[in-house]
């Protein structure tokens, strides 16, 4: 079982859990309903900004922020990383990019899984889609993946 | 402003795994160690505080067993981080300020070999819209480096330099993991692993501990020949989400470097927290460090990574270079977050 010196050493499997369940409040819960009913919002920023997802505070100021705006739900590659090996909790079973994606009409970006084929096909500034859950609740996780949008 | 300085530091060696020693069994030696070369005893320790994460040992308060390590009997102050032992120095840093207490024992420590690490660290990530997608360390850090190369602040062959002098560094650090000699061009010849990313700009998966022991004013001078004086401490924080700040640069880096005095220059050395090597790119730039700057001495996270006792571990390899006289001025540094988002700094310095 091991070849360690000291000789085998007692293992147990564990599972962390941190089971809570969490009031989302105005603005990370319009966030996921929106997700549920299909669309992506945002919030605009003390500077007019549109910050997606959005926060409950201006990350620059700390004021509060209120005024959800409807974005996407098309964007923007700005960055990305192409995973040769996906791992068993990877959103996506064969290689794929992990990306920041700029829905259009905000002015930053969130992250997602770009399910492109092939890392031939990935580009910063390419445009994007999301695919979105045939079941929805209400979580990140709606949007199952992003792809190419055609054209 | 009270005189704060580090007057000891002591370190296990780095491994892949350390499966037949307990977290406390792994701390023990360090902290006799650290005592000794601070020449303290436990009495003269008016505060202890650690870093750690109980998402590695799998225990909720697991920073509590590890104080059997240290004898809270008769009851000792106290405190915790749910972070590097950095910061948990920066924690006794401020409480020596406060003047009640003279001498602070500060250790760190982390066992990453048991579970899968990438998953866990994804635990601390934002918890609605970033980590139910669970994006691994290495991911989050490609997305970093992307920008870098993309913006032309950086480029592979400056990542593969990295790559290559810390290991090579390492190979002087009995201490490190990762001890090899191999040039630019092997590292550049490597297939990526998550593009741009290749496995020598990752660092090593480590077990490991640290701890330092610091000092105010004559106490530091009575225990110590050449305390490293702590000249200056900042930590600062950017944004959580990785789409609202531009992750080619680290503003917070460049605000706590300037808040900390590196500005004024001088360093023989730094010792960098930058897990991978496009990280050391954007610190350098964020403090201003030229080329005169012999960075991460020691190897750096690259060589060895002991989540939770990395950062301690730069503090302590800086101090200990001007604790034995071979640098006068060193900068200390510690990240936490994904790719850089918390930097704290500090200045270190020798008397004349």
């Amino acid at each position: 079982m091991t070849d360690d010196p000291h000789g085998d050493v007692l293992t147990a499997p564990l599972t962390i859990e941190y089971p809570f369940k969490r009031t989302t409040g105005p603005v990370v819960g319009a966030f996921l309903t929106a997700l549920r009913e299909g669309f992506l919002v945002g919030i605009k920023g003390s500077d007019g900004r549109v910050l997606v997802p959005p926060t409950e505070y201006d990350p620059m100021t700390g004021e509060d922020l209120t005024e959800v705006v409807e974005v996407g739900p098309a964007g923007t590659v700005t960055t990305w990383a192409w995973v040769r090996h996906p791992g068993s909790k990877a959103p996506v079973d064969r290689p794929f990019a992990w990306a920041l994606i700029r829905p259009d009409g905000a002015d930053t970006a969130l992250l997602g899984a770009v399910d492109a084929g092939a890392i031939g096909s990935m580009a910063t500034g390419m445009k994007v889609e999301p695919v979105w859950a045939e079941e929805r609740e209400g979580s990140i996780t709606d949007i199952t993946c992003w792809t190419a949008v055609a054209g | 402003m009270r005189d704060v300085a580090i007057i000891g530091f002591a370190q296990t060696p780095h491994v892949r795994r350390q499966p037949h020693l307990n977290e406390v069994e792994m701390l023990m030696p360090v902290l006799e160690e650290v005592r000794a070369a601070a020449k303290v005893t436990k009495d003269d320790i008016g505060f202890t505080v650690s870093g750690s994460t109980d998402y590695l040992a799998g225990v909720g308060f697991s920073f509590v067993m590890t104080l059997d390590g240290v004898g809270p009997w008769p009851p000792i102050q106290e405190s915790h981080v749910e972070m590097d032992g950095a910061f948990a120095l920066y924690e006794a840093w401020v409480k020596l300020q406060l003047g009640d207490v003279d001498c602070a024992l500060i250790y760190g420590y982390g066992k990453s070999s048991p579970g899968p690490i990438h998953e866990v660290m994804s635990r601390q990530l934002d918890p609605y819209n970033v980590a139910p997608l669970w994006p691994d360390q290495i991911s989050l850090a490609a997305m970093q480096a992307r920008v870098g190369l993309e913006g032309k602040a950086f480029t592979e062959e400056q990542m593969a330099e990295v790559a290559s002098r810390s290991r090579r560094n390492a190979l002087d650090n009995p201490n490190a993991q990762l001890r090899w000699d191999r040039s630019v061009e092997e590292i550049l010849a490597e297939e990526p692993i998550v593009d741009p990313l290749r496995r020598s700009d990752c660092p090593p998966i480590s077990d490991g501990a640290a701890a330092v022991i610091i000092a105010a004013g004559d106490v530091a001078r009575d225990h110590c020949e050449r305390p490293a004086w702590i000249r200056g401490i900042d930590h600062r924080i950017d944004p959580m989400a990785l789409g609202l700040r531009d992750l080619g640069e680290s503003p917070s880096a460049r605000l706590a470097g300037e808040k900390a005095g590196v500005g004024a220059g001088g360093f023989d050395i730094a010792e960098l927290h930058a897990p991978f090597t496009h990280q050391e790119l954007i610190l350098r730039a964020a403090l201003g460090l030229g080329d005169e700057v012999a960075v991460n001495p020691s190897g750096g996270a690259l060589a060895a990574n002991p989540v939770m006792a990395t950062g301690l571990v730069r503090f302590g390899e800086a101090a200990q270079r001007i604790i034995d006289g071979t640098a006068g001025r060193a900068v200390a540094h510690c990240t936490s977050g994904p790719c850089l988002q918390q930097n704290l700094v500090a200045v270190l310095e020798g008397e004349n």
